[in-house]
């Protein structure tokens, strides 16, 4: 204690450091930009004939805290088209709600929901790209998956930037490092997707979630998967990896190049 | 502790944070709002027409994104189909950027249509481009922008942009990430910049080669020359060629692909 | 003298539960020049007269393109037609750059009615003193909307609205099956021959006062899924008209000789 009461209460420098009163500015430029806390890693789909497979492990991270076991990350909108969330999870519940928002204002209209995964990826792209151009972003990757407006199968991706792109087969984070070869060379390009049928789609993506849950130290083997079909979309949120081989583990010593 | 302690000592002070005025580390500014998607694009003009050509690779540092991502886009056109367009742009450098500089750009071609009843002119529109990027002078769009169509004289019009606004009209032009391996190139075939006639004299006596405009198939011919020769020697070009021929009867689009590698 | 207290601004009711302003602007539309617009399965067509204010004038504008997938016809104040039509046009714009689809016609025609009806409760407004003929494609087909000063809109199978619409407007009901099953080109002949029927005795329809307004599905084996929004005007009516011209002789040919049996 001692004669400055207006100290009093207040962390000691000399045990805390000093005070990074910077925090407090309420001047200047606003600096609301932030980095994501609670993530989730990757997400993987894979377009077949007549739909999309789209899947995601149930892990939330606190940095390498494995936090939240249970968090879904693929989120149903619509008739038939699915969001899979990577990134940032406050920001996938913050979009999360916005899409519901949009889907209690589209069925207001006579016909229903009318918007496809199609605008709805428009839609999550500008948002993001807003977002980005206001430095306050959305830190999350995602992928859109259903049909566009030709009914045929679509499938694309956006990322906090705003940055767009589509493909047979797509994935984030980890996965585009981890899954997207595994998927190129079971779907190579000359196959069209016509000859890719949906189990076919579904058992290369549970192989994928398979290697991320051997290789991404982030993953979990608990996970979701939806298959949006003409027929609606299919949805099962509490799947666990199957026939998992850790033998190839004891074979692995140091960063590879160690062979004793 | 000690050290904490001599900390104390040394500032003089009682060593509250009340009243001490630290230097604070700078916070962290961790969002960057840009990335390169990678690319190239080329445009070459001629008496009648004007091209313009891109690859279709998307990539993210060593990742590629998408094998099909258009880079060259119609103006002014229907939505859907594109029909209608009597300008093309193309867009290389931060993808997200373009997109929305396209769109921008679109819409307000189509506005000037609804507005004045006629098309906009390329000169026009290329002025309105220079402003719109312009406009973003301290945030700019991350792109390098080339845009075409036909001259109020049914001539073939290129305009080049830097990502600020600065523009001129030209014979032809490439950018993005190969545009230092397609440019010389160009300078050469198109503008046969370094080729002389021959037996014309010696040193500075050597007569340059006349300008002529070329004919479409050549102009073709040279485009697909340039890009397999940038994906042979650039890692972020490759996968298909997207083209773009612009002529009095309108705009005609073609695809070939090229070595994913 | 006799003076109505309840019209001085378009926020007050009369003891009879009317707004008189509103009714006053609704009147501005039957002064309009008359312009009919009907749907069968796969088009909505718009069909306006055109007037000029004298013979050295130039004819009005009666039908707009909002956008690819839709257009209006104007019959009132074509100064607040130009309002209106400006903010559909944004409004379809903003559409296709947040969603990258077509605006559902509904959607608009609801989204001006709320504006139309702002205007007749906020003081200091003035409702528009024009109506509308909304004709446009979406995902759920071709559809024709009715839009008045009051704010109020309805869904129409066929419709007309100007100075002697109900002439028009009876020839309308009457039709109603034929136009129902028509094709494309049959029906832009209904609604010319419902237009000709709002004429005065002096009056024919030319290729400088009429225009007419096609939009719909696109038929098979067509680029893209609609039939874009297509104005006929001048010269390219006359095949329209020549259609319309043949079929009435015809007709006048047929009533003559049922004369004779009769």
């Amino acid at each position: 204690m001692n004669h400055f009461p207006e100290l009093w209460g207040r962390p000691r420098d000399d045990v805390y450091g000093p005070y990074n009163s910077s925090y407090l500015k309420s001047t200047g430029p606003k600096t609301h930009t932030q980095s994501p806390a609670v993530t989730g890693t990757s997400v993987v789909a894979v377009k077949f004939n007549g739909g999309v497979a789209i899947a995601a492990d149930n892990l939330a991270s606190y940095g390498s805290l494995s936090r939240f076991t249970d968090v879904k990350r693929l989120r149903v909108f619509g008739e038939s088209a699915v969001v899979g969330f990577s990134g940032d999870v406050s920001d996938m519940q913050y979009i999360d709600r916005l899409l519901e928002s949009i889907d209690i204002r589209e069925n207001y209209s006579t016909h229903g929901n009318l918007l496809n995964a199609k605008n709805l990826h428009t839609y999550l792209s500008k948002v993001f790209y807003k977002r980005r151009s206001d430095f306050n972003p959305l830190w999350n990757h995602i992928l859109v998956a259903g049909f566009d407006g030709d009914k045929k199968p679509f499938l694309s991706s956006a990322d906090l930037l705003g940055t767009t792109y589509s493909g047979p087969h797509l994935a984030t984070g980890f996965g585009a490092h981890l899954a997207v070869p595994i998927l190129r060379r079971l779907f190579p390009e000359e196959k069209p997707i016509e000859e890719i049928t949906k189990e076919d789609a579904v058992s290369a993506l549970r192989e994928c979630l398979k290697v991320l849950w051997y290789r991404d130290a982030r993953s979990l083997d608990k996970y979701s998967i939806a298959i949006i079909t003409e027929d609606g979309v299919e949805l099962n949120e509490d799947q666990k990896l199957e026939e998992q081989s850790w033998a190839f583990a004891e074979s692995i010593k140091g960063y590879g190049a160690q062979v004793v | 502790m000690m050290s904490a302690m001599g900390h104390q000592s040394q500032n003089g002070t009682i060593g509250y944070s009340f009243g001490t005025p630290t230097t604070a580390p700078h916070k962290e500014h961790s969002f960057y709002p840009y990335t390169d998607n990678g690319g190239s694009t080329l445009g070459i003009t001629g008496e009648d027409f004007a091209i313009l050509a891109g690859d279709t690779r998307s990539v993210a540092g060593y990742n590629i994104n998408s094998r099909y991502s258009p880079k060259v886009f119609k103006i002014g056109g229907e939505d859907d189909t594109g029909e209608n367009a009597h300008i093309i742009l193309s867009v290389v450098g931060f993808a997200a950027d373009g997109h929305a500089l396209k769109e921008r750009l679109d819409a307000i071609v189509k506005m000037y249509k609804y507005q004045h009843g006629k098309p906009m002119s390329v000169r026009a529109c290329a002025q309105r481009l220079s402003t719109i990027l312009y406009s973003k002078r301290f945030f700019p769009y991350y792109v390098t922008a080339i845009l075409a169509g036909l001259d109020e004289e049914g001539k073939g019009a290129l305009y080049s942009y830097d990502p600020v606004g600065s523009y001129e009209r030209e014979q032809c032009r490439a950018a993005g990430s190969a545009a230092s391996l397609i440019m010389p190139f160009l300078d050469n075939q198109v503008s046969f910049k370094n080729q002389y006639i021959p037996g014309s004299g010696e040193g500075h006596d050597l007569q340059a080669k006349k300008k002529e405009l070329l004919p479409m198939g050549t102009v073709e011919h040279l485009v697909k020359d340039a890009f397999t020769s940038a994906v042979e020697r650039h890692i972020e070009v490759g996968d298909g060629l997207q083209m773009m021929v612009i002529t009095k009867s309108g705009i005609e689009e073609k695809y070939f692909p090229l070595k994913q590698d | 003298m006799f003076r109505n207290n309840y019209d001085n601004d378009a926020v007050t009711f009369s003891p009879q539960g009317r707004i008189f302003q509103v009714e006053y602007a609704q009147e501005a539309v039957k002064q309009g020049s008359v312009v009919v617009g009907l749907v069968n399965k796969t088009h909505s067509v718009l069909v306006g007269l055109k007037r000029n204010a004298e013979e050295l004038s130039s004819y009005q504008k009666k039908i707009i393109e909002v956008d690819s997938h839709m257009g209006i016809a104007i019959a009132g104040l074509a100064s607040d037609a130009r309002v209106v039509s400006n903010f559909m046009k944004q409004q379809s714009l903003s559409s296709r750059m947040t969603y990258g689809r077509p605006i559902p016609v509904d959607r608009i025609v609801t989204q001006i009615a709320d504006r139309a009806q702002t205007n007749t409760q906020q003081y200091g407004k003035r409702p528009y003193g024009v109506g509308l003929l909304v004709a446009g494609v979406d995902e759920a087909g071709p559809h024709l909307f009715e839009f008045q000063p009051s704010g109020m809109i309805h869904e129409m199978l066929a419709c007309a609205i100007g100075a002697r619409s109900q002439m028009a407007r009876t020839y309308l009901e009457r039709h109603l099956d034929e136009i129902e099953s028509s094709s494309r080109d049959e029906l832009i002949t209904h609604g010319l021959r419902a237009l000709k029927e709002t004429l005065s005795q002096d009056k024919e329809l030319t290729v400088d006062n009429t225009s007419v307004g096609v939009v719909g599905l696109a038929g098979e084996g067509a680029k893209g899924k609609i039939e874009s929004f297509k104005l006929y005007e001048g010269q390219q009516l006359l095949p329209l008209l020549e259609t319309v011209e043949q079929q009435d002789s015809g007709e006048t040919k047929e009533g003559e000789g049922m004369e004779v049996d009769s």
